[in-house]
């Protein structure tokens, strides 16, 4: 080739630019890194291990998983739990976000809001167990009052983690709902509104079917964060009953009976929960207009 | 809604606007904090009309219309159809027409859809509002693309559904808000056809908010000029074309050739201005001068090389041939870039005295600082 260096063509950086790669790709490479060795590998060697239990054939782990009340309710609890919230959570930020919008000063509420982010699962979960235990301004304050005649059991069981959760939750949910609800396009209730919709109409007719894809993704992020709650469930729930939930499975199989291959398998199963729902949601989001939110230009 | 209606529709009977003979703006305010958007529009719209608000950017023609539509609140003043008020009634129970500047359409509905959206809001049977759609969308000349997507069309065909959309309602009042300014310039002037048309088939009054004086000319029954949130002038098209009333109106009206100078006597019913250099024009005099500092004001189309000794002295800058006639940048002794035409070529660097007709000098007192 470099006799007639006229008929070499592109050289290899170009022929390598012209199917995608540059310089610029290269700077993947410690994200992909990270990935296999944080998830990919974990994920396989967890899957792999669920298979290979203490005692018995390879399917022993899920046979005991499905066979144990102890273990299977476990899938319930946590449902019963993150559904209502994640839902909860929807709910509330959709209406907030429609204020949001309008507002001038908007930088400060959402600073606000976003604060339990900042915070933590576990300093939230503290925070409660003061403020409603039985010393707490809550407690002494309801008493006080009169309310309540002893204090209030939310901590220590289901309510607590549901509060929890819709804390910890409640700003992450509301920021990618703000997000979708500014991102429609002004106009597009002027235009609404002058075609004589009422208020209700042009939320209907104009910006549910417009926010509808973005709430079924910010229900699926929401709903697994919520899944996979595990220290608020031990911190301010019943972690023996109505708050054993699936990663307290997971986590007394692996840290109290040593028993990894199970861990493994409950894992597993959780994942394919997760998956259930979110393919359920996203599914259901297909079948949804999905185009552009503003007006579209020509 | 439609579940709940009986056979009477509902909202129909309830919107304001059924059928109107005047529409009034009477001393209408806007402010926005310490900004006055509008000062105080007085305006009298007459049924069948259509008003062009003309004006540059920022002189309040937008919010004008968004205050007639019910979108802005006014913070003075009051808007009456006859002698109902309209200003304190929502934007849905208005019952106007609106087309804007970004179309708005509804993303996630076919044009059938969008257009048929403010019939199914009033509550009309399923089959007339397939009917009346259909009719309307024949109107704008989109037959077959009803059930398509907006993001679908082309910009000038979702300005077509734009226009549907509002005049399906068949409101008494149309309002558009610079419709035309997304367009390429061959699709703009084919849409101005269409907009002067439907308006003449449909018998309604249509607002119209534009910043192109070409536009608000070719369209408009009457002209109504703004300027920082004020009425300027309102006139028939000819009548703003020929006489601006102000300097500032006769600035956007196209008047592009200003000739500073002082008016030194009135000949009959004209006056003289002394332009510097021993040169003087004759002119019409406006907004009440007769003597003083003052501008003559020409368009380029009208000012062009003369003989003799009236007319301004000046050397050519660039000339350039535009097929019938020759455009010339001229600069005067004082700097002054002059735009004129001639039938004739004149050579680069050449001396020349610039001239117009009397009647289309127009001479207005210099602005106060």
């Amino acid at each position: 080739m470099s006799e007639t260096p006229l008929d070499t063509g592109p050289n290899l950086r170009q022929r390598l630019r012209a199917r995608g790669f540059d310089g610029v790709t290269m700077l993947v490479l410690p994200c992909v890194f990270a990935v296999i060795a944080l998830f990919v590998y974990p994920f396989l060697y967890g899957l792999w291990l669920s298979f290979q239990p203490k005692t018995g054939g390879h399917l022993a782990n899920y046979v005991k998983f499905f066979s144990d009340p102890f273990l299977y309710r476990t899938i319930q609890t946590t449902l019963i739990l993150s559904l209502p919230v994640t839902i909860l959570n929807l709910l509330l930020a959709v209406p907030i976000a429609f204020r949001v919008r309008l507002m001038k000063h908007q930088r400060i509420l959402t600073t606000i809001l976003v604060l339990p982010i900042t915070l933590g699962t576990v300093l939230v979960a503290e925070g409660m167990l003061f403020y409603f235990g039985p010393q707490g301004w809550f407690s002494r304050t309801m008493l006080a009052l009169g309310i309540l005649s002893q204090p209030p059991s939310i901590v220590h069981g289901y309510w607590g983690v549901f509060l929890s959760l819709l804390i910890t939750g409640f700003p992450f949910t509301f920021l990618l709902t703000l997000s979708y609800v500014t991102g429609i396009e002004p106009a597009l209730e002027q235009a609404a509104a002058t075609l004589g919709a009422s208020p209700t109409a042009r939320f209907r007719e104009i910006f549910l079917p417009l926010l509808l894809p973005g709430l079924a993704i910010t229900f699926c992020l929401s709903f697994v964060q919520a899944y996979s709650v595990l220290p608020s469930a031990i911190l301010v729930g019943d972690p023996a009953n109505t708050t054993r939930v699936i990663s307290i499975a997971a986590y007394q199989a692996a840290t109290e009976e040593y028993d990894y291959p199970l861990a493994s398998a409950i894992a597993m199963i959780m994942g394919a929960v997760q998956l259930v729902v979110v393919v359920l949601v996203l599914g259901a989001r297909s079948l949804l207009y999905r185009g552009p939110v503003a007006a579209a230009k020509g | 809604m439609p579940a709940l209606g009986g056979p009477l529709p509902k909202r129909e009977t309830m919107t304001v606007a059924t059928r109107f003979e005047t529409l009034r703006l009477e001393g209408v305010k806007r402010d926005f904090g310490t900004f006055n958007a509008l000062r105080g529009l007085d305006l009298t719209i007459k049924r069948g009309e259509f008003i062009a608000l003309l004006g540059p950017s920022g002189c309040g023609k937008t919010t004008a219309l968004n205050c007639i539509a019910g979108l802005l609140d006014v913070t003075g003043g009051r808007i009456m159809l006859d002698d109902r008020r309209v200003d304190t009634i929502r934007t849905e129970d208005r019952g106007f027409g609106m087309v804007f500047q970004n179309y708005a359409l509804f993303p996630h509905m076919t044009v059938k859809r969008n257009v048929g959206f403010g019939l199914k809001m009033r509550g009309v049977p399923k089959a007339e509002i397939d009917r009346r759609v259909e009719a309307a969308i024949a109107t704008v000349r989109l037959q077959g693309q009803g059930d398509k997507l907006p993001g679908q069309l082309s910009g000038g065909q979702q300005q077509r559904v734009a226009i549907a959309r509002a005049i399906v309602i068949e409101p008494p009042l149309v309002l558009m808000d610079e419709p035309l300014s997304n367009l390429d310039a061959k699709l703009r002037l084919e849409m101005r056809g269409e907009i002067r048309r439907i308006h003449q088939s449909l018998g309604s009054t249509t607002i119209y908010v534009t910043h192109d004086q070409e536009e608000a000319l070719s369209l408009a029954d009457r002209i109504v000029v703004l300027r920082d949130g004020a009425i300027r002038q309102v006139g028939k098209p000819d009548e703003l074309y020929s006489s601006p009333a102000h300097l500032d109106v006769a600035d956007f009206m196209g008047y592009r050739n200003a000739v500073p100078g002082r008016v030194t006597g009135v000949e009959g019913d004209r006056v003289r201005i002394e332009v510097g250099d021993g040169a003087s024009l004759l002119g019409r005099p406006m907004d009440g001068i007769s003597s003083g500092p003052a501008v003559a004001m020409i368009r380029p189309d009208d000012l062009e090389p003369v003989a003799g000794e009236m007319g301004v002295p000046a050397t050519v800058d660039t000339i350039e041939y535009r097929g019938r006639e020759y455009h010339g940048l001229a600069r005067t002794a004082g700097g002054k870039e002059l735009i004129f035409r001639s039938s004739t070529p004149v050579a680069r660097g050449a001396e020349v005295r610039l001239g117009a007709d009397q009647d289309r000098v127009l001479v207005y007192p210099e602005p106060r600082p």
